[in-house]
């Protein structure tokens, strides 16, 4: 690293490039991921349905990435290179969630410490397991330190205030359209209470690993299917959109435009689907009362994906 | 970062370095080893040779709106049955599959790298080659092997696909030098393959539906069993059935084994009261 004139001290120089990063991450938006019954859902505001931020890594194991799009493409290209040869040199069921996010670590830890200009993205990679109990979620940082997190995370620039939603509404054995909605409301908690546009389906990119599926378990939700778990995840909201679609925008909008009403908007909503947040805050006090059958709006029969 | 088996401890950069998304081309640089046929033969491995798996007659037909692709089960080792229940018919992505004739073990190899090379381009594509591609791609593979085949180490697949843009099943065929060479109505390859190809020549007609087609081939490699020794029949006292697939608009589909059963019945018991198997009409 070329220095000015004088001396940096490490521990300074180290500061600085974990503030720049931290900056770099922050411009983008907060994404999530989850378990639901079926498997491990990921939702990430994107209005672009070409450029990717979740993305299929191997058979049961999926990316998803916050930050600079070119960083974290490479990093995605890399870790999927990674994945095929581990799986080609021994076999499928030898590439994981675990060894990928370490190996993602130490590269992202060495460009950290190596290079000029540390990268600016936060990825998650998550794997899907035989049951629920072996789902495994694993958040990395732009510096290479891993955190495995249970059942759920938030990343990217305000992931505290996303993941304080996500925690509230967050519990074992939803059904894929109630961890949807969970997303939703926990993702319009960020912007800061600035402009948060409303989520819909062409701003979103959904994906889920599904846990009933043989081989490749990554399946993209988009168009038709999005839209109708979208309305089964916020069925108040969907009423006021199908009602009158100028009048629900503008009532999103009119909403964003005081400091806290993105959250309360998001709230109002929710409190439509009130056995749904009910659920989701009554097991969230129980804290660990896993076993309580979802008693949210009704699921789709199975996962609900269409198979082939 | 991960240490290859040279021990050499491989950086970043042979990872996050821009390249054409093949996985066989990253291999080549990466971990040539890894690859089918990398290994040095001797000066003379036909010796060797001869304690090799040979894999024998596949067969594939279209049928209306995709392709069957077939292979018996049986393995050679010079004059000795290796195997009884080879699976020489392998998925390579949603809407293709090869078989293999010849050396057992690459054949198996190149199965396997090929099914990777497809999803590996797809994953870092975000779309799925055309089938002409696929079929570019595989040509590539078995050229990579010409050295092998040049000293008997001689595998050639056999390719088939739905065509999505299309909407119909195709056929490639390869000689060890490459291709591919499209193929229209059927092929087969391998030592069998003469008798199949005479057999489906009678019995195949365009626009069979899929189930008919199944039976044909079933037929057909009755045929292939019946007059060489390498190609095995359907085995009804240890169950073993020729693997069949379907390749249509729903995707690749490996016939399970109870159907396959059913079908092998059926040919056998119509060879019990003719034993050449149905004839065609004279004119």
């Amino acid at each position: 690293m070329t220095m000015p004139f004088g001396y940096v001290s490490p521990e300074q120089a180290m500061r600085d490039k974990a503030d720049y990063a931290r900056k770099g991450v922050a411009r983008g938006r907060s994404c999530v991921t989850l378990q639901y019954e079926g498997g491990i859902l990921m939702v990430a505001p994107n209005a672009s349905s070409a450029l990717h931020k979740i993305s299929e890594l191997y058979d049961r194991i999926a990316f998803a990435a916050v930050g600079r799009y070119n960083e974290y493409e490479n990093l995605r290209k890399a870790g999927v290179t990674y994945a095929d040869v581990t799986g080609y040199q021994f076999d499928r069921a030898d590439v994981t969630a675990r060894g990928i996010a370490n190996w993602y670590a130490q590269n992202l830890g060495e460009i950290f410490t190596a290079s000029l200009k540390p990268f600016e993205v936060e990825i998650v990679v998550a794997e899907v397991g035989a049951t629920p109990d072996s789902d495994q979620i694993y958040r990395i940082t732009f510096d290479g330190s891993v955190s495995d997190e249970p059942g759920f995370v938030a990343f990217g620039g305000e992931a505290d205030e996303v993941a304080e939603v996500l925690k509230e509404r967050f519990s074992d054995g939803m059904s894929l359209s109630e961890a949807l909605g969970a997303a939703l409301e926990a993702l319009a908690a960020q912007g800061n209470g600035q402009s948060a546009p409303e989520l819909t389906a062409d701003k979103l990119e959904v994906a889920v690993l599904d846990r009933a599926r043989a081989h490749r378990t990554f399946r993209r939700l988009r168009g038709a299917r999005l839209a109708e778990l979208l309305a089964e995840a916020r069925p108040e909201a969907e009423k006021e959109d199908s009602g009158e679609d100028s009048s629900g925008d503008s009532g999103s909008s009119g909403d964003s435009g005081s400091s806290k009403s993105s959250g309360s908007g998001a709230k109002s909503s929710s409190s439509g689907s009130k056995s749904a947040s009910g659920k989701g805050k009554a097991s969230g006090k129980s804290s660990g009362s896993d076993d309580d059958p979802p008693t949210g709006p009704p699921a789709p029969s199975g996962d609900g994906i269409p198979k082939k | 970062m991960g240490t290859h088996s040279d021990g050499v401890r491989r950086g970043t950069a042979d990872f996050m370095t821009a390249r054409i998304p093949s996985f066989t081309d990253f291999l080549t640089s990466y971990a040539p080893d890894l690859l089918p046929g990398s290994a040095e033969l001797g000066p003379d491995p036909s010796e060797a040779i001869k304690g090799l798996r040979h894999a024998t007659t596949i067969v594939a037909a279209e049928c209306e709106g995709g392709v069957v692709l077939a292979g018996d089960r049986r393995a050679t080792m010079g004059n000795v049955i290796a195997q009884r229940d080879v699976e020489k018919i392998h998925r390579s992505d949603e809407f293709s599959a090869m078989g293999f004739a010849g050396t057992g073990s690459l054949g198996l190899e190149f199965a396997r790298l090929f099914q990777v090379e497809l999803e590996h381009y797809e994953k870092m594509e975000g779309r799925t080659l055309s089938l002409e591609g696929k079929a570019n791609r595989l040509a590539n593979m078995v050229r990579g092997n010409i050295g092998g085949a040049m000293q008997g180490l001689v595998v050639i697949p056999l390719f088939a696909g739905y065509d999505e843009d299309a909407g119909t099943g195709r056929i490639f065929s390869y000689d060890v030098v490459g291709g591919p060479y499209e193929e229209h109505r059927y092929a087969s390859i391998g030592s069998g393959s003469v008798y199949a190809k005479s057999s489906l020549k009678k019995l195949f007609r365009d626009g069979m539906s899929s189930e008919d087609v199944v039976l044909a081939v079933v037929q057909a490699l009755y045929d292939a069993a019946d007059d060489d020794s390498a190609t095995g029949g359907p085995d009804l006292t240890r169950q073993i059935f020729p693997v069949v697939s379907t390749i249509t608009a729903d995707g690749f589909h490996r016939l399970p084994d109870s159907e396959t059963a059913e079908i092998a019945q059926q040919v056998v018991s119509g060879r019990l009261g003719a034993p050449d198997g149905p004839s065609a009409p004279l004119s």
